[in-house]
């Protein structure tokens, strides 16, 4: 095992950190179970991470070939969701408006969109159902951070007679993190990565949003962090994750 | 047991889908029939209308690229790991499919409501989307054992084909999916099921207790075509992975007409 103290934080340790600490957050809603699609190696780790820091929770990797954890096929997931089985999920978007809407479907005006999107995957229905959910989107340009989404995949608040387990809880991108505040509709920016300014984020961000008087540092990982995410989580992320393990922590000694 | 199950070859399989057929195909991850595929587009089908169970992939976009699709329903089209579908995302920014985009859990329920032979089922969620205002078939309704509680209504959806990869199929036309109970749903769900298989079962499965609960009962199944690694570049279960560097060649060769041509014609048409 690599002594972690000789190795630089890469920016994806620091992001996985910074969800582990969203995690952590005292909320109404532990996480008991987190759900994580297939393509998000970050949120995975961020979650193996704090099993490793002693979390009691359960995590389901979607789509994963090995260890599909579900017996009752592709509906499963969302019948877990719906009976509120699941406590923690994580959206991206190709938007992602100042009211935490989500759009993955395209760009222009539906259905002749300019630029298409996969699709809506689950987002409408997980987005209600789950308690928690955090937006996560590396890129943070006014690209994909806009003043408001051209297509709502799924929308980040709903009126007071709509059933609603859940809400937007943050938006960790590769610069900032905002806390969501539910009750505004409106980011509140909580903590800035190291070098980037708040002044950065106002210039990159196509919405509005809230700038506390005192914006700290995002945390770095802890040495204690890195040596897990070094030593355990990279070994259980290879199994599903094997390019993400490569590229961040180097190609595996034969 | 259904006395009009056959066994037929691939070929024959897929002529029994019509042109304008409604289509319906499990994703990239779930006994996806991708040798049926070729063969559907080898036969020259067009118009049809396909339905992903909830998304699609790979075989979407062959079908879409060959010019077979006139219509999909679907939660999302995606290679996964190797980014956009090429040919889907072509395809729209050209206008010449039609996209009824839908969410994941609305395509299990409609399935799960044909299954039980209702017209309807409710979801939670959904309300506030955009989905929700281009899709005149769903409908939001007060809950009528609840007070002021509008919930979502999708119709039940019967397609009229369904198509996958299986395993495993028994003479009597008995077809082992494994937990992949959506699949299961489809077949409940759709009019008419037709089935590659990795191999012939020696045997009626449904007289050995550790594969019956794995089973779709031979009366859902119409017909099956062995396919030995039908599911191909995809993969099968445990039984084989995806072919990550066909796939990555795949992505990367259609992203312009000419080089999906150049698939087509190596890897689908020229194939027997």
């Amino acid at each position: 095992m690599s002594d972690p103290a000789g190795q630089p934080i890469a920016p994806e340790e620091r992001l996985i950190a910074a969800i582990a600490a969203l995690i952590a957050e005292p909320c109404d809603h532990p996480v008991r179970h987190a759900a994580v699609g297939a393509a998000s190696p970050i949120p995975a780790a961020a979650c193996m991470l704090r099993q490793h820091e002693g979390h009691a929770m359960r995590l389901s990797l979607l789509q994963s070939r090995r260890a599909n954890p579900f017996t009752e096929g592709g509906r499963e997931l969302f019948d877990l969701a719906g009976q509120g089985r699941i406590d923690l999920f994580f959206l991206g978007g190709g938007q992602i408006d100042g009211a935490a809407n989500i759009n993955l479907v395209g760009t222009g005006t539906y259905p002749q969109v300019e630029a298409r999107f996969p699709g809506s995957f689950g987002s409408a229905y997980m987005y209600f159902a789950v308690p928690r959910t955090i937006l996560f989107r590396e890129e943070h340009s006014r690209r994909v951070l806009v003043e408001k989404v051209d297509f709502i995949s799924a929308p980040g608040t709903s009126p007071a007679n709509v059933w609603r387990r859940g809400t937007p809880q943050a938006l960790v991108t590769g610069r900032c993190v905002f806390d969501f505040v539910a009750s505004r509709a409106r980011f509140v920016l909580r903590s800035l990565h190291p070098g980037v300014s708040a002044a950065d984020i106002v210039r990159e961000t196509g919405f509005g949003f809230d700038i506390p008087a005192d914006v700290p540092v995002t945390p770095e990982p802890t040495p204690a962090q890195l040596a897990l995410l070094r030593g355990p989580v990279r070994a259980a992320m290879e199994v599903n994750y094997p390019d993400f393990c490569g590229r961040v922590w180097g190609r595996r000694a034969a | 047991m259904s006395s009009d199950f056959a066994l037929v070859s691939v070929d024959e399989l897929v002529a029994r889908i019509p042109d304008g057929a409604v289509l319906a195909m499990p994703p990239d991850y779930s006994l996806s029939p991708a040798a049926a595929v070729r063969a559907l587009i080898r036969r020259g089908a067009a118009r049809l209308s396909l339905l992903g169970v909830p998304i699609s992939g790979y075989c979407a976009d062959l079908l879409i690229g060959a010019g077979a699709v006139g219509a999909i329903t679907t939660s999302a089209v995606s290679l996964g790991e190797y980014g956009l579908a090429p040919r889907f995302t072509a395809a729209v920014k050209a206008g010449t499919i039609k996209v009824d985009d839908a969410t994941c859990p609305c395509v299990h329920t409609a399935l799960q409501a044909a299954e039980k032979g209702v017209p309807f089922m409710p979801l939670r969620g959904v309300i506030g989307s955009d989905l929700l205002r281009h899709r005149p078939d769903w409908k939001v309704v007060d809950n009528p054992f609840g007070n002021d509680d509008p919930i979502l209504l999708v119709p039940a959806i019967s397609p009229d084909y369904a198509l996958f990869h299986a395993p495993m199929v028994d003479r009597a036309g008995n077809v082992w999916v494994g937990r992949r109970r959506e699949v299961a749903t489809l077949a409940h769900a759709a009019r008419t099921v037709l089935v590659t298989a990795e191999r012939l079962y020696d045997g009626t499965m449904l007289e050995d207790e550790r594969l019956a609960p794995g089973c779709i009962g031979a009366v859902y199944i119409n017909a099956a075509a062995l396919a030995p690694k039908g599911a191909w570049p995809l993969g099968c279960l445990d039984l084989y992975d995806p072919d990550e560097a066909h796939l990555a060649l795949y992505a990367r060769a259609a992203r312009d007409e000419t080089g999906f041509r150049g698939y087509l014609d190596a890897h689908v048409l020229g194939a027997a």
